[in-house]
């Protein structure tokens, strides 16, 4: 279920657009539940498509087509990886490799603790400071060296083991 | 502020390598920026807001009406800093100023043309300059609504935006009746999620009425049938950021800031093997080589190889060309590439030609939208026969077989995307085919490996 909290998020958002067009606020919607539960599930969609007066399968299309919306659960922290040709030169297949290694997954996959989903991303727009990579869809980490990506998954090890995953995984 | 909130903060990018290196030459949108003078108090400090204030008559003078503002851009010389270079002034002067029904304004900031990186830093260290430049746009055309679509992925950026819009309207700049005149404009922004065709301006609009992003037929145009079906004008973040200083100064002064034909200071991102990466706002026409060295020359000493010039879609140039060009719409263009986005990706010659296009020709069958069957095949085909010479499972014929792909692909499509996908192929192969030619004989890469 959205909490009352996200859908007062919601209003905000379709009042941006006009009265007969509540359908323009579905991305914003979609990821405020994204950020909410972890992933869009079927019964978000539904929710959301009852919101918004629109049909559960036009948000279906939208959850679908965008890379970003998870389509199920993932791991507490999702850690997105740049690996575009920009990046590649600076050394961003590199970081997906060290963070490879260091959980012990491939790319594309979570850790068993249900801690960490490793993903290859296409273009951040963040092309000068590779290598980039992208904490849950909204936190942008800059010029990840080695040394950084340790960093990064320590302190993330620290602060999610002092709470229960938001995700359930199945 | 939670503790892993925290632990994420410490590695934010904060601009100093790649906007606040004083490398700039003669900037006019990135000038005087420190990464903590972004809000409005600031902004005006800089002169900001008195373009507006001038085209409204509040500075003690006339006033300019719609046809002035649209001819000072015009005169300007200001083209499109999204891609396509189009002249900006003509684009306004395609809307319907006297229609009476609702029209929209929409400004392209889904910034995901590999390479490009300059509207983030606009949006985060200058928002207000990209809200003032659509409050003149919006006047100029009679318009009363906008948005700006924001790349979903630069999620700070676009809460940075929205605390902008904020001070604006509270600052009344935005809003019913600005600045106690009779022009009123309401702007909000929303964000993309994670697709690279939403980039393509009619993708942008289907996104925006909350649909999946596939590209619509052209014409009707968006000065026509826009979003929600009105007249609409989009123009790119780093365009709009261009005209408070062209109305406060002129359309000539700006015209004289660049070249004939290609007026004003451009943004150029500058990725790949440079020693300092970053944004560098210089005047058109600039030579490549002035560039290269504000970004520090070739990593570690290296020679330069080849350069992609306007973003990953822009067809790639040799070393010997790239070092003869201009930094502007005409000298690229006749050197056989785009200017583009003004993504300046360069390479050095430890870099195999094969892997680049590799990895590009991925991103294309990734991100085709899978509406037109000549791109959504095509890059299929591409970026898997591009993988196999690669990894040395090439056939001879493979080269002219690319070749007629990206030729059939290349003018079929309803956008872009397709010719964005086929260009770079075909100019790989042309400049770099010996390279080709080495993988599929001898299964491995001409350059040393990789490092």
């Amino acid at each position: 279920m959205i909490s009352e909290e996200s859908k007062a998020r919601f209003a905000r958002e379709v009042a941006k657009y006009p009265a007969d067009q509540k359908q323009s606020a579905v991305m914003a919607c979609l990821a405020l539940a994204q950020k909410e539960l972890g992933y869009v599930s079927a019964e978000s969609e539904r929710e959301i498509a009852e919101y918004l007066g629109m049909a559960p399968m036009a948000v279906h299309e939208v959850t679908t087509f965008y890379n970003m919306y998870n389509q199920r659960p993932v791991g507490k922290y999702k850690l997105n990886v740049c690996t575009n040709l920009p990046c590649q030169l600076r050394d961003g297949s590199r970081a997906l490799h060290y963070l490879e290694q260091k959980l012990g997954i491939s790319m594309g996959e979570t850790t068993a603790d249900g801690l960490f989903t490793l993903q290859q991303s296409e273009c951040l727009g963040a092309c000068a400071d590779s290598p980039v990579l992208l904490v849950n869809d909204q936190a942008m980490c800059s010029f990840m060296s080695n040394d950084k990506l340790d960093q990064l998954l320590d302190g993330l090890r620290k602060a999610g083991s002092d709470s229960t995953p938001t995700v359930e995984l199945k | 502020m939670t503790s892993a909130e925290k632990i994420i903060s410490q590695f934010q990018a904060q601009g100093v390598e790649t906007c606040f290196h004083n490398r700039h030459i003669d900037p006019q949108i990135c000038a005087d920026l420190n990464g903590s003078n972004w809000r409005i108090r600031d902004y005006e400090a800089r002169g900001g807001y008195q373009a507006l204030r001038k085209i409204l008559g509040l500075d003690g003078a006339e006033g300019l009406s719609q046809e002035q503002v649209i001819a000072t851009v015009k005169d300007s010389g200001l083209r499109g800093r999204g891609g396509a270079g189009f002249p900006t002034g003509l684009k306004w002067s395609f809307m319907p100023r006297q229609f009476p029904g609702q029209k929209y304004l929409v400004c392209n900031s889904d910034e995901g043309e590999p390479g490009t990186c300059k509207d983030r830093d606009i949006l985060q260290f200058n928002p207000h300059i990209v809200i003032e430049g659509m409050a003149v746009a919006a006047y100029a055309m009679g318009i009363s609504v906008g948005y700006n679509y924001i790349h979903g992925e630069i999620f700070a950026t676009y809460a940075r935006f929205e605390e902008a819009l904020e001070e604006a309207r509270a600052a009344g700049v935005l809003g019913d009746n600005i600045l106690g005149s009779k022009f009123s404009f309401q702007l909000h922004a929303a964000h993309g999620y994670g697709a690279y065709i939403c980039g393509e301006e009619t993708a942008l609009l289907e996104s925006l009425e909350g649909k999946k992003g596939q590209p619509r037929f052209k014409p009707p145009f968006p000065a026509s049938f826009g979003l929600y079906g009105k007249p609409t004008t989009i123009n790119n973040t780093e365009t709009f950021a261009a005209v408070p200083w062209i109305i406060r100064n002129g359309g000539a002064a700006y015209l004289a800031c660049g070249k004939p034909n290609n007026g004003g200071t451009k943004i150029y991102s500058v990725s790949g093997d440079v020693e300092q990466p970053g944004n560098y706002e210089i005047p058109m026409g600039t030579p490549f080589s002035k560039l290269l060295e504000l970004a520090g020359g070739v990593r570690r000493g290296r020679q330069l190889k080849a350069v992609i010039p306007g973003g990953s879609s822009s067809p790639v140039l040799p070393a010997s060309v790239i070092m003869e060009c201009t930094m502007d719409y005409d000298s690229i263009a006749k050197a056989g590439s785009m200017l583009g986005s003004g993504a300046v990706i360069v390479m050095d010659d430890s870099r195999c030609m094969v892997k680049a296009l590799q990895r590009l020709s991925y991103f294309y069958m990734h991100e085709s939208c899978g509406q037109c069957t000549p791109c959504r095949e095509g890059t299929g085909w591409l970026s898997r026969m591009v993988d196999r010479i690669e990894t040395g499972h090439g056939r001879e014929s493979d080269l002219d077989l690319l070749d007629n792909v990206a030729e059939n692909i290349q003018g079929r499509t309803i956008c872009a995307l397709g010719d964005a996908a086929a260009m770079p192929v075909r100019a790989m192969i042309k400049h770099f085919r010996p390279e080709f030619e080495y993988h599929v004989a001898h299964k491995t890469c001409m350059v040393p490996a990789y490092v």
